[in-house]
């Protein structure tokens, strides 16, 4: 049986060896046809290249010389919401060497030195540490140069082969330092970004958005860098442009902010640590963003010394920080009206609930204070919130527990990031039983949640997030995601894109229990006894809004609070909050002040909010006028 | 187990051959990164090809010491394996320049696809020498070919590594075609491809795919990447003239060539220097190593051996085919290297495994085999 199959096998491998060259033979043929026309079509193509256009090809090795050079792409222009530019473009020339067209590379940089009154030294260990680039790329000695450089450079450029003067455009702020948080800054992009794949495309020398939209809106406002096939002749002078590919310009960007609200939300400040935040609470658009203290934007151009970056980075007011997204501070009374929503919604509360204030809550033999030592007496809601009486709350506060204030406080916006372009934003925290077990692994303590009632603990909120809660209490429950561009112009079709809010999710509310919380708002600024009446003194512009005060140092219990408020050391003073929406009746504007250690929020924060929105209602008359 | 018989079929010639086009690409490797070496004597890439074409050369004799039958059985495992580790690849492979062709195993890396030139020829030639296939198959017995070749295409395609899948592609279809296709499938499929080719172009492929393909056929679109290469790459063939620049005194290679002077672009380099003299002499060695190569094909005992033999032959002269005429700006610029005179590790152990497999054949022609 084996032996039958052995033989078998054999006898078919026979057959196909007797018929093998018949087999393949037409196959071998057409190969070997297939070799010889394709070595003939290529001698003929080196004969054409080598023998025919020969001499003309070793003339351009020799001494002509094909190059690249850059056509840098200038980068969008940042306008406010009504088309003023912010940012623009200038042109910045750059001191260059092409060492391959240098005669002479000691006596070139010794007079380049000379010409630019810098240390030959300088200029060589530049030329050092980019030994290994191949010659024929410049190396860049001396960037943006000032006026008298470049008119000398330029007079002797003729005698000095090799050396480029590159134009670039470079960004020039035309209000420096205004919304400096807001618009960012830029610097070069490093060795490692270049070989990041989110970089690709880029070259060596880009400036790059570090911080704000220059960083957030880098990959419209960039553009595409473009460049030209040239020849050059030996001493490097152009002779003939080859090729060309035009540089895509970067796109422009209109924010949503309105320039002269912005300076005078800043002017606002001036003289202030804190921030200030408007926005338009029917559609979530930023009208000002303002930080202070603010830094210099110009000198991220310029470029920094050591010394001058370490003051920057170090310095205690920290100017870098955009306080009005990365900062969080306990929200203090401005949290009361949302307690009060939560406590209606859960029936824990109605709208006739009093509870009486004798000045202090007394809970686990401890006194918790009101602000206003002798007690305000009988209150109802809307009465506890113009006084911003703290009993009201510790009485709501523990009927309702920590979980469901956290749950109102985060439908309304609070302790998440808001989702708004920009990079550092932070959180914020609203505390429930799970976190503080997980974060400390120390349960809830019931007399925590007496603090977190009336917005102090564990509580931390943004400026921004705050602007965003008020905002839906006064468009009727809509919680807005922030945005500041509202137009990208130049796309690939020419057109531009218009951005637009977007609604992140809608509280459903009693509109008695709103109204009601919305009439105490009012209160607050139009009552006698409001705790904003005297603060804001322009009664015609209707505002609605909360006084807060962010304690930064626990009060001990027997202490008188005015010798305190008066002798604390400033970095002890409490943060000041105001946060309101104007007109009471038709929202048109949300604006937050928050002042640290401003003291209180009556006095340090609602003048601020009260000259911003005067600024904003006298814009809109002046553009309804025109 | 090798007997005298077996020294004695050795093919000679074709090793004389070989060894001409290795020193080709030694004398041009060394001028490429002259700079280089001078600078780092002891420690350059010119150090690390000869390591390589030392390894290049034990894997080619280590192939000739098992008969090439053997490959019939272990081609399905070889086959599957680089299936998945191309599967891998895309999953996890190392990105250079955007592509994923790497895959990292501790300090040394290697290319799959590299891999997989050699291994479909395995699988082809053992598919199509089994005992029941005739000449000129039909399409039931030539559609599992197709499948076996176009999915590794397809996966080196999406690395995406448009070089190395076009090789793969024609060598595979070299295979197929050798072995016998009646016309009649052929202009079926050409009458199939060709009307889809307008709405693919169309509306399958994007705007940047679209001309990422118009560059390659005409690099003068890009002038500041390919197209810029492609013009300094015909200045430095150019200027060699008849006689050649000499060893060493290449200009445009020593001033500004391109970033992949001494991978694919090798070819000019050797054209700068040596002119069309030195060209012409290329050439001539890679029509000899073809031609020896098919020879062996020929006088192959069996099937299995002679589309192995034509398969390795076809996996060099389509490679030198591409890229040389990528070089000369004939055609699209893809990433394949010249065979035995790029710098690369892969591609030199790939390559001499081909050329052993060759040997293995032709020293095995006398003898017989049951099965």
């Amino acid at each position: 049986m084996a032996e039958k199959r052995k033989r078998k096998s054999t006898l078919q491998i026979l057959k196909f060896s007797d018929n093998e060259s018949s087999l393949f033979g037409r196959q071998y043929l057409l190969l070997t046809a297939v070799l010889v026309l394709v070595l003939l079509v290529y001698v003929l193509r080196l004969w054409h290249l080598q023998i025919l256009e020969g001499p003309r090809y070793r003339y351009q090795s020799e001494n002509n010389r094909i190059r690249l050079e850059d056509i840098p792409a200038p980068r969008g222009i940042i306008f406010d919401r009504n088309g003023i530019p912010l940012v623009e473009n200038r042109p910045a020339y750059h001191l260059e060497l092409i060492r391959e067209d240098v005669a002479d590379l000691e006596e070139t940089v010794q007079r380049l030195a000379r010409l630019c009154e810098r240390d030959p030294q300088e200029f060589l260990d530049i030329l050092e540490s980019n030994r290994h680039r191949p010659r024929f790329k410049p190396v860049r000695l001396l960037a943006d140069l000032d006026r008298d450089i470049l008119a000398r450079v330029e007079a002797h450029r003729v005698r000095l082969p090799g050396v480029v003067l590159q134009l670039e455009p470079k960004r020039e702020y035309r209000w420096n330092g205004v919304a400096a948080h807001l618009i960012g800054y830029l610097s070069e992009i490093t060795e490692q970004e270049l070989s990041s794949p989110q970089f690709e495309g880029y070259h060596p020398g880009e400036d790059i958005g570090r911080y704000g939209v220059e960083r957030a809106y880098q990959r419209y406002l960039h553009g595409r860098r473009g460049g030209r096939q040239v020849e050059v002749d030996a001493l490097g002078r152009r002779m003939r442009l080859l090729e060309e590919v035009l540089p895509i310009p970067g796109r422009n960007i209109w924010l949503t902010i309105d320039i002269e609200l912005q300076k005078a939300a800043e002017e606002a400040l001036k003289g202030e640590t804190g921030s200030i935040v408007a926005m338009d609470p029917r559609d979530g658009a930023i009208l000002a963003l303002a930080s202070s203290p603010t830094f210099d934007q110009e000198n991220f151009i310029r470029g920094f010394t050591r010394e001058e970056w370490r003051s920057l980075s170090n310095d205690p007011g920290r100017p870098l920080l955009n306080r009005a997204i990365g900062a969080a501070y306990p929200p203090g009374s401005v949290y009361k009206p949302f307690l009060l929503l939560a406590g209606l919604n859960e029936g824990v509360i109605s709208l006739d609930t009093k509870f009486n204030c004798p000045g202090f809550y007394f809970f686990a033999n401890r006194r918790y204070r009101c602000w206003r030592d002798q007690g305000h007496g009988n209150l109802d809601a809307e009465s506890s919130l113009v006084q911003s009486c703290n009993v009201f709350y510790y009485q709501t506060g523990m009927r309702l527990g920590v979980d469901r204030i956290a749950h109102y406080s985060k439908l309304f916006g609070m302790g998440t990031a808001t989702g708004i372009s920009l990079h550092g934003e932070h959180p914020g925290l609203i505390p429930t039983a799970d976190w503080k077990r997980r974060a400390t692994g120390v349960p809830w303590q019931r007399g925590e949640t007496l603090s977190v009632s009336i917005g102090q603990g564990f509580n931390l909120t943004t400026p921004l997030q705050m602007a965003l809660s008020y905002s839906a209490l006064a468009n009727g429950g809509k919680v807005w995601q922030p945005y500041v561009v509202r137009r990208i112009e130049g796309g690939g079709t020419g057109g531009a894109d218009e951005m637009r809010g977007n609604l992140k999710r809608k509280v459903h509310m009693d509109p008695r229990h709103l109204d009601m919380v919305r009439s105490g708002l009012k209160g607050v600024v139009h009552e006698d006894r409001g705790t904003a009446h005297r603060a804001v003194k322009d009664k015609s512009l209707s505002i609605a809004g909360k006084t807060g005060t962010a304690l930064v140092v626990r009060l001990p219990d027997n202490v008188n609070r005015k010798l305190h408020a008066r002798e604390a050391k400033r970095r002890e003073r409490d943060h000041a909050w105001f946060v309101g929406y104007a007109p009471a009746d038709d929202p048109q504007i949300t604006v937050v002040a928050m002042v640290e250690h401003g003291g209180h929020g009556s006095s340090a924060a609602a003048p601020r909010v009260e000259q911003v929105m005067a600024a904003h209602f006298k814009g809109v008359s002046r553009e309804e006028d025109s | 187990m090798i007997d005298r018989r077996l020294v004695e079929n050795f093919d000679w010639g074709l090793f004389w051959v070989l060894m001409g086009i290795i020193g080709v690409g030694l004398v041009s490797v060394y001028s490429a990164l002259y700079l280089q070496i001078q600078e780092n004597p002891t420690g350059n890439l010119f150090v690390r090809q000869l390591v390589w074409l030392s390894a290049g050369f034990a894997v080619l004799f280590g192939t000739l010491l098992f008969d090439y039958h053997r490959l019939k059985s272990i081609s399905l495992w070889s086959y599957l394996l680089l299936i998945f580790l191309l599967v891998l690849v895309l999953l996890v492979g190392k990105e250079v320049n955007g592509a994923r062709r790497w895959l990292q195993f501790g300090g040394f890396q290697f290319q799959p696809s590299e891999f997989m030139k050699v291994v479909i020829v395995m699988k082809l030639a053992a598919y199509f020498g089994s005992q029941d296939m005739p000449a000129y198959p039909d399409l039931k017995k030539l559609l599992p070919a197709l499948g076996i070749l176009f999915i590794p295409v397809v996966l080196i395609l999406a690395g995406p590594d448009l070089g190395t899948a076009m090789v793969v592609l024609a060598v595979g279809l070299t295979v197929i075609v050798f072995m016998g296709v009646r016309w009649r499938y052929i202009l079926t499929a050409a009458l199939a491809i060709i009307p889809t080719l307008y709405p693919l172009w169309e509306y399958v492929l994007r705007p940047y795919q679209k001309s990422r393909i118009m560059i390659l056929f005409s690099p003068e679109l890009d002038p500041l990447g390919a197209g810029y290469h492609i013009r300094q790459s015909k200045i430095a063939i150019g200027s060699g003239m008849a006689w050649g620049k000499g060893f060493l005194n290449g200009t445009q290679n020593n001033l500004r060539f391109l970033p992949e002077k001494h991978t694919d672009f090798i070819f000019s380099v050797w054209a700068e220097e040596w002119g069309f003299v030195g060209c012409v002499f290329l050439l001539l060695l890679f029509g000899f190593l073809v031609f020896l190569g098919l020879r062996v094909a020929r006088r192959s005992r069996d099937r299995f051996g002679a589309l192995l033999v034509v398969g390795m032959t076809c996996l060099i002269f389509w490679q030198a085919l591409i890229n040389i005429g990528m070089v000369l700006g004939l055609l699209p610029v893809v990433g394949i290297t010249l065979p035995f005179v790029s710098y690369g590790g892969s591609s030199v152990i790939t390559l001499c495994f081909a050329i052993g497999i060759i040997q293995n054949v032709s020293m095995r022609r006398y003898t017989f085999h049951t099965q």
